[in-house]
């Protein structure tokens, strides 16, 4: 299991565009990933899912990934974040 | 939601219920006290405690009074006998409710504000709150989780449909909502069980509501789509399908006697392994699935019933193969 913990960086949080942009890049590797707010935990493969996190600017959010590519998963996600979506 | 999040007396007066629901709860004191915490969905009439008497008392309750309370609370004040008003609010109880809109007197409030215990009225009987009050709280405190699922109504039977993302399940359910199903939540579902054996499912978040996202397609509005008879907000599951990628190694149930179950929240739920392959119609074998569940449930358990007459058959073979002394009957 790989576990980093990043911040959102974009004014506008995780809408839907990040959302689709995270279960694109989570897609892409055979781990599972999920994203955790709190306590809260879904799966990063699903649009909805991240949406209903309700991730606002600023909040801190782990990504947590197993499996066999878990490493480049987590690393793709976090650079994701670190980018803020390609957004601002 | 009290796991992480303390349930606060404010949280309380801002919970948003519908009529026979409602608590119609106010704040008349002790405002500074309403970042209270709750910690136990349970009440206390707390008689014993104000004639004195504190053993076993359960402070860390809401407190309830009534008519006869708050009339004990007038004698007191009459009387002049405000210590035990004092030792009352040395305990830190998340609040005081009063009910009938009774108001207790002016050596109550000043005790209240000193000790920052806030005091709510209400203006239903005590009875009458305190049932709706100890069954909202049971369901705000009832163990919970998510599942990343979709769960949905067929004929009347709660199926949570799970399985790894892109195996399919928003499009079955899309195709069930179609054919007249109701969809209750999609991706990601919150799972309270009440009363001990009721998994109650319902959407995570209000604001995103009845969507979907289908592939190809975006996200959709199926309440826009397909009208509110589509659409439920919450509902018990009772049956769980399980969809997975066709494993030809895998060996799959072809009688159905055997009842597989799994677990959610300490709950037995019965589950189905369904086997997804192209030409493989999900839709239809879910909605009779939930038919079978249903006749299972009035007492008529197809494979087992079939079996059965197997059995009697040849039963009744042997026994006129026998009776004819033949070897070699039909």
């Amino acid at each position: 299991m790989t576990e980093v913990t990043v911040s959102i960086k974009n004014r506008a949080g995780i809408h839907a565009r990040p959302a689709a942009l995270i279960v694109q890049t989570a897609s892409k590797f055979a781990s599972n990933v999920w994203l955790e707010k709190g306590t809260d935990r879904i799966n990063a493969k699903s649009i909805m899912g991240i949406i209903t996190l309700g991730a606002s600017f600023g909040t801190p959010i782990r990504i947590l990934a197993e499996g066999k590519d878990e490493e480049a998963a987590a690393a793709a996600i976090q650079a994701l974040f670190e980018a803020r979506f390609e957004e601002d | 939601m009290p796991d992480e999040k303390k349930f606060t007396v404010l949280d309380l007066l801002d919970l948003d219920l519908k009529e026979q629901n409602a608590l119609n709860l106010r704040c008349i004191g002790g405002r500074k006290g309403l970042s209270r915490e709750i910690t136990t969905p349970d009440i206390n009439r707390p008689g014993l405690a104000l004639s004195g008497f504190y053993e076993s008392h359960a402070w860390n309750r809401l407190q309830l009074f009534g008519r006869g309370e708050n009339a004990f609370l007038k004698m007191l004040e009459e009387a002049g006998k405000t210590d035990n008003l004092e030792k009352l609010f040395s305990y830190p109880m998340p609040c005081c409710i009063f009910t009938h809109n009774l108001s207790p007197g002016k050596s109550f409030f000043s005790a209240a504000e000193a000790a920052d215990c806030p005091v709510l009225q209400t203006d239903l009987p005590s009875s009458e709150f305190s049932s709706r009050v100890l069954r909202i709280l049971g369901d705000i405190f009832a163990p919970q989780t998510t599942i990343h699922g979709v769960l949905v109504e067929v004929y009347g039977i709660g199926i949570l449909l799970i399985g790894d993302s892109g195996v399919g399940k928003s499009e079955t359910a899309l195709e069930l909502i179609e054919r007249g199903h109701r969809l209750v939540a999609d991706d990601v579902v919150d799972i309270r069980c009440v009363n001990g054996s009721i998994l109650m499912g319902q959407g995570a978040n209000k604001v995103i509501g009845h969507h979907m996202e289908i592939r190809g397609l975006g996200i959709i509005n199926i309440t826009h789509l397909f009208g509110v008879g589509a659409i439920r907000d919450k509902k018990q599951i009772q049956l769980v399908c399980g969809l997975e990628e066709w494993d030809s190694s895998k060996v799959y149930d072809r009688i159905g006697t055997e009842e597989l179950t799994t677990e959610i929240l300490g709950v037995r739920v019965a589950k189905l392994e369904i086997p997804v392959k192209p030409g493989r119609n999900i839709p239809i074998i879910i909605e009779t699935a939930a038919m079978n569940e249903r006749l299972k449930k009035m007492g008529y358990h197809s494979a087992k019933e079939f079996n059965q007459n197997v059995l009697r058959w040849l039963e009744s073979e042997n026994a006129r193969a026998l009776y004819f002394n033949r070897d070699d009957y039909l």
